[in-house]
């Protein structure tokens, strides 16, 4: 059996990340992600590896533009104002189709807000994030476990379509401690072909993100959307007591583990309501949302944020049920009994089938 | 023997394209310089047999068509962040020769950052730093670089010293850095110059290939085009106007040769 440790959200990350082969990792410090590049700076060395903390979340996104462009597995890590300027490096990875793991422990905004637990990001993303027409796959963890499972995943998923794959947590996901097991990675990654390495004994190659001859760059983006459209495959997504449930409950990552408890609190008092939690928030589960809405008539979307995942669920029901939202924004940790008290209140006022 | 095969036998080949240097015709603009530092870049690849164990990090601006011209594996970066490309990229493979091809607005403006702090960390990397005083792909705007007086697309009515301030010495700035190995200044606006460029250009690449760390060298080169001037007062510019301001020279040689 795996081992099994102890470890703070954000160490789980950085466990996870070595245990799939990433030997090289750049970033800058943030609240509430530094357990990250401190974790690596002391274990990545052991290994043989490249731990450098750079100038700026700028630096440390382009240096992993360059090692990930050799064909090495490469993470950076930071908290939501240092994603928004890694967004420059993301939007070159997706144009020159170089696969790296980018975690992003998210705090709260806008502008310097706090480092409060928030899912302001979502949008950030889920619509790429920077400029031009382009998609991360971005997985959502809720536990310190998934943090170490879906990190690994992170690095299969980022080679297979090389692409950037972001890991969307909060700082809640970040700094809680909770058991993980270690479970061991035993896949081998994929060859690499198109990796710069010089060019002994083929020709020349290049990585560019440039097409300026008539023609090239909408080639390009169709080329790049049909990838987005295949990764829709890999969409995951985790129901619970949901079987006969009246009201389902949408929610991602941290609120929606306090929102299981909610949902075992509401079952105690005979509600019958469930939860659907998106694993993948890009590709979004468009097809369980919509079977759930049918099955139930009708949901609740729950958010650490004024409303953003509320709107890919109602895009996702396409009218065909009743959608509400609570929205928590960030500077509070709403408990399973708040946001269960917030259910009942939506439910009282009526709808549905 | 024909007169044609006799002549061809007379002739003496002294001076071919370098082979890392692809057989295609330049873009640049008549009288640019880029074409010039480009071959004195491949030379050197040739010279250290380098082109199939090199890995080039490109920049943004009319340097970005480097991989149109050099037969060698190239990665495009955004702009200004050349050097934390290349910094990834030399880490992971230590054992590669990578380069950087930076103009003044990349290197000197929205890279000073990156550009600064892989001299600092010494990391082992060679930059080629072309400086001509303008933003050449963007249509010739102000640049760190440009010389005081200048007028550009904006600086219309010349760059002052006040509120702009004054032409940043990026050879200066990088020899001040304990990281830094090897420093240089150089111009290819004449043989003279042309062959202490390519004695810089040579010192550079041997510095990364000793672990030596950090060389940088700086290229005075012209832009007739957005300077609005024939390619001979251009050229003529450089060895004067921009040299007077942008002293040439060897600024830093960690490791010299010491005289007895």
């Amino acid at each position: 059996m795996a081992k099994r440790v102890m470890v703070k959200g954000n160490e789980a990350v950085a466990m996870g990340a070595i245990a799939a082969g990433c030997r090289f990792y750049f970033g800058y410090p943030i609240t509430p992600q530094n357990e990250i590049p401190e974790y690596m700076s002391a274990e990545l060395p052991k290994l043989g590896g490249t731990f450098i903390q750079a100038e700026s979340e700028v630096a440390s996104i382009n240096m992993v533009l360059g090692a990930a462009a050799t064909g090495a597995r490469v993470m950076t890590s930071s908290s939501s104002p240092g994603i928004s300027l890694k967004q420059e490096g993301m939007s070159y990875l997706c144009g020159s189709e170089i696969p790296a793991v980018i975690v992003n422990m998210s705090r709260s905004g806008p502008g310097l807000g706090g480092i409060h637990p928030s899912q302001g990001d979502y949008f950030q993303a889920t619509r790429g994030g920077g400029h031009g027409d382009y998609r991360t796959l971005v997985l959502a963890p809720s536990t310190a476990q998934e943090n170490y499972d879906l990190t690994m995943l992170a690095f299969d998923l980022a080679d297979k379509y090389r692409n950037p794959v972001m890991v969307l947590g909060d700082a809640l996901l970040g700094q809680i401690k909770e058991p993980v097991e270690l479970k061991p990675y035993r896949k081998k990654p994929p060859a690499k072909p198109w990796a710069l390495t010089g060019c002994a004994g083929r020709p020349s190659q290049l990585l560019k993100s440039l097409y300026l001859a008539d023609g090239l760059l909408t080639e390009h983006n169709w080329k790049l959307f049909k990838k987005y459209q295949k990764m829709r495959q890999e969409v995951r997504h985790e129901l619970y007591r949901a079987d006969d449930a009246e009201v389902i409950l949408v929610a991602f990552g941290s609120v929606a583990r306090i929102l299981r408890t909610s949902v075992d609190i509401l079952r105690d008092k005979g509600r019958k309501v469930g939860l659907l939690r998106p694993i993948t928030v890009y590709p979004f589960p468009d097809e369980a949302v919509r079977a759930a809405a049918q099955a139930a008539g009708r949901l609740m979307v729950l958010e650490l944020n004024t409303g953003q995942m509320v709107e890919d669920v109602r895009l996702a029901v396409e009218g065909r049920a009743r959608v509400d939202f609570f929205g928590c924004p960030p500077g509070t940790i709403p408990t399973p009994e708040d946001l269960a008290r917030e259910v009942e209140k939506l439910w009282r006022k009526g709808g549905g089938r | 023997m024909s007169a044609q095969a006799a002549r061809k036998k007379d002739l003496e080949l002294v001076l071919d394209r370098p082979k890392s240097l692809k057989d295609v015709p330049w873009h640049f603009c008549p009288g640019c310089h880029h074409g010039v530092i480009h071959r004195l870049v491949a030379e050197q690849i040739d010279n250290f047999g380098l082109r199939e164990k090199c890995v080039a990090a490109a920049s943004v601006g009319c340097s970005v068509f480097l991989y149109d011209y050099l037969d060698i594996d190239v990665l495009e970066s955004p702009h200004g962040r050349a050097l934390a490309v290349a910094t990834g990229i030399k880490r992971a493979l230590p054992d590669r020769f990578v380069f950087t091809y930076q103009g003044d607005g990349d290197l000197a403006a929205i890279g000073t950052a990156e550009s600064i702090h892989a001299a600092n960390r010494g990391e082992n990397l060679t930059v080629i730093f072309v400086n001509n005083a303008v933003y050449g792909m963007t249509g010739g705007q102000m640049a760190p670089t440009t010389l005081e007086g200048q007028v550009t697309t904006t600086s219309p009515y010349g760059r002052q010293a006040e509120g702009m301030g004054l032409p940043i010495r990026m050879a200066e700035v990088m020899a001040t850095l304990e990281g830094t190995g090897f420093v240089a200044r150089v111009a290819v606006d004449s043989i003279k110059n042309l062959k202490k460029a390519r004695a810089a250009m040579k010192r550079a690449f041997e510095y990364q290939l000793k672990g030596w760390g950090f060389a940088f060298v700086e290229v005075l080169a012209s832009c007739p085009t957005n300077w609005k001037m024939t390619p001979e007062a251009a050229n003529a510019r450089v060895g004067g106007e921009m040299a007077a301001y942008f002293p040439l020279g060897i600024y830093k040689d960690k490791h010299a040769p010491k005289a007895d």
